[in-house]
């Protein structure tokens, strides 16, 4: 192992680290804004826009995140909309994962019994006060697991990015190989961030996942 | 006399081609106390969940003080308010701690401030004996406390009728007595309520009135007294046999 070609080329992996979590949090943000919009049209059954979601949410999950990179990156300029690469992985990543987290939220929210939300109504809360207060919570606390495993999954769909030349970890990986043929030491420093970046995210998860359990709801 | 609390005018019920609620006519007046018994499956819960819109009806109509009852109106929320519902199996949100339970409606849907929901809410649970379960969780607390819960949660909202469906059903023996002197004490306090119940002696204790109600019409109704010690209708008859015991010995 060549460790000064490691440190040397730290820095830039740090830099690549950076954009990487910097697009995947916003990403992922994005997504569950899109997730929560899509289980609200879908549980007050809003007519059209329902079916648009149910659409959007079987091609987004479809479809491989590469080709809806290109998609948005090579497709948009052509429609006339101007956009860099930043933009387009977080929209691309916003676009995969706001159906995964439309399909946990909504898997949760289904698992509350329908009694529930019957014993709210009868206290004369109205639709979006019973979701609110009363459904929500609760769904909410059974998705969490899928939740942070969806977290995780977009992350490492982030690697994709280096195919709209995103200087993101992946890219720079490639680069050096194709540069300085240090396969070895390239790939570990990816390896590395990658799981400096996964495995807290994957032990809060898991914190997370037991509170759930102490503080469960069980009867 | 004031105006009756809830009226029913035959009401009908479908689930697809079975009718399970066929010309159901009730008028109930301020603080009585109905009881309605009858065989599993005659439609007793869906009466209360038509009662509370909670289904859709069919035929007739159901007003609450004059103002219909309708799972489709738009004030369902505002009518709902004012009928309080206590299910068999409590249903209390596990999320909220008994107090939230209780003050969630009053607070977010009657506006009420906290500390005043708060106030009545403490006072009501030491009324059923639970003051000191007021931090605790629905699943820290047994199955007759957790119904004591329900009815406290159902009476913070002031409303002007209470329907009950066998809300001892899913209790230990020793918890039923619990709750049902709770609901005793409310039609003492001349609280207008429906009882559903499988619990005889009770009944004959609470009620002013016995619906005795069979294949989703009202077979009978009376007294207490008149309707346990002298049914008129052979199905009535028929249907307290099922409650009472003998020992068919062939000798003395
Ligand atoms: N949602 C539903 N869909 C279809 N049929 C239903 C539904 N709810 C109730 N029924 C039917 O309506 C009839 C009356 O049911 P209901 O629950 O009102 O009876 P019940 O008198 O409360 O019985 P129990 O004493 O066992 O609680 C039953 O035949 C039942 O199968
Ligand atoms: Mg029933």
């Amino acid at each position: 192992m060549n460790w000064d070609f490691i440190m040397k080329y730290l820095p830039l992996y740090r830099k690549a680290a950076v954009l990487t979590v910097k697009i995947g949090t916003a990403g992922i943000l994005l997504s569950v804004v899109i997730g929560l919009v899509c289980v609200a049209v879908q549980y007050f059954k809003i007519p059209v826009i329902r079916e648009i979601t149910t659409a959007y949410i079987e091609i987004s999950r479809n479809t491989p995140l590469l080709i809806q990179l290109f998609f948005i990156y090579y497709g948009l300029p052509k429609i006339g909309i101007r956009t860099n690469a930043a933009a387009c992985g977080v929209a691309g990543l916003a676009f995969l994962g706001g159906s995964y987290m439309a399909e946990a939220f909504r898997s949760g929210i289904d698992a509350v019994e329908t009694i529930q939300m019957e014993s709210a109504y009868s206290l004369g809360l109205n639709r979006w006060q019973t979701l609110r207060y009363v459904v929500f919570p609760q769904a909410l606390s059974i998705s969490m697991p899928a939740f942070m495993a969806n977290i995780i999954f977009l992350l490492k769909e982030t690697s994709v990015f280096s195919a709209i030349s995103l200087m993101d970890l992946m890219f720079t990986a490639k680069d050096l190989i194709g540069l300085y043929y240090q396969t070895t030491e390239s790939l570990f420093l990816l390896v590395v961030f990658y799981l400096l970046i996964l495995l807290p995210v994957s032990l809060v998860g898991s914190l997370v996942e037991r509170r759930l359990r102490y503080a469960g709801f069980g009867t | 006399m004031s105006d009756p609390v809830l009226e029913i005018k035959h009401l009908v019920k479908r689930f697809g081609d079975q009718t399970v609620l066929k010309d159901i006519t009730l008028t109930v007046e301020e603080g009585e106390v109905i009881v309605v018994v009858g065989p599993s499956g005659c439609g007793k819960s869906t009466l209360l969940r038509c009662i509370n819109a909670l289904e859709e009806i069919q035929g007739g109509e159901i007003r609450l003080k004059g103002a219909e009852v309708s799972k489709t109106s738009s004030n369902l929320a505002k009518i709902r308010q004012r009928i309080g519902m206590v299910f068999q199996s409590y249903e209390l949100f596990p999320h909220l701690s008994v107090l939230d339970n209780i003050i969630l409606a009053p607070t977010k849907v009657q506006k009420r401030s906290k500390e005043e929901a708060k106030e009545e809410a403490l006072a009501l649970l030491s009324r059923v004996g639970l003051r000191e379960k007021a931090d605790s969780f629905p699943r820290q607390l047994s199955g007759g406390q957790k119904q004591r819960v329900a009815i406290v949660r159902a009476l913070c909202m002031h409303p002007e009728i209470l329907l009950f469906d066998e809300v001892t059903a899913a209790l230990d023996p020793e918890m039923v007595r619990e709750v049902l002197d709770v609901i005793l004490g409310l039609a003492d306090q001349g609280k207008t309520m429906i009882i559903v119940t499988h619990e005889m002696q009770f009944a004959r204790a609470v009620a002013d009135r016995v619906i005795f109600l069979e294949e989703g019409v009202i077979k009978e109704e009376g007294s207490p007294d008149q309707f346990f010690e002298e049914p008129k209708t052979e199905r009535a008859k028929e249907f307290l046999k099922t409650f009472t015991f003998e020992r068919k010995r062939s000798r003395v």
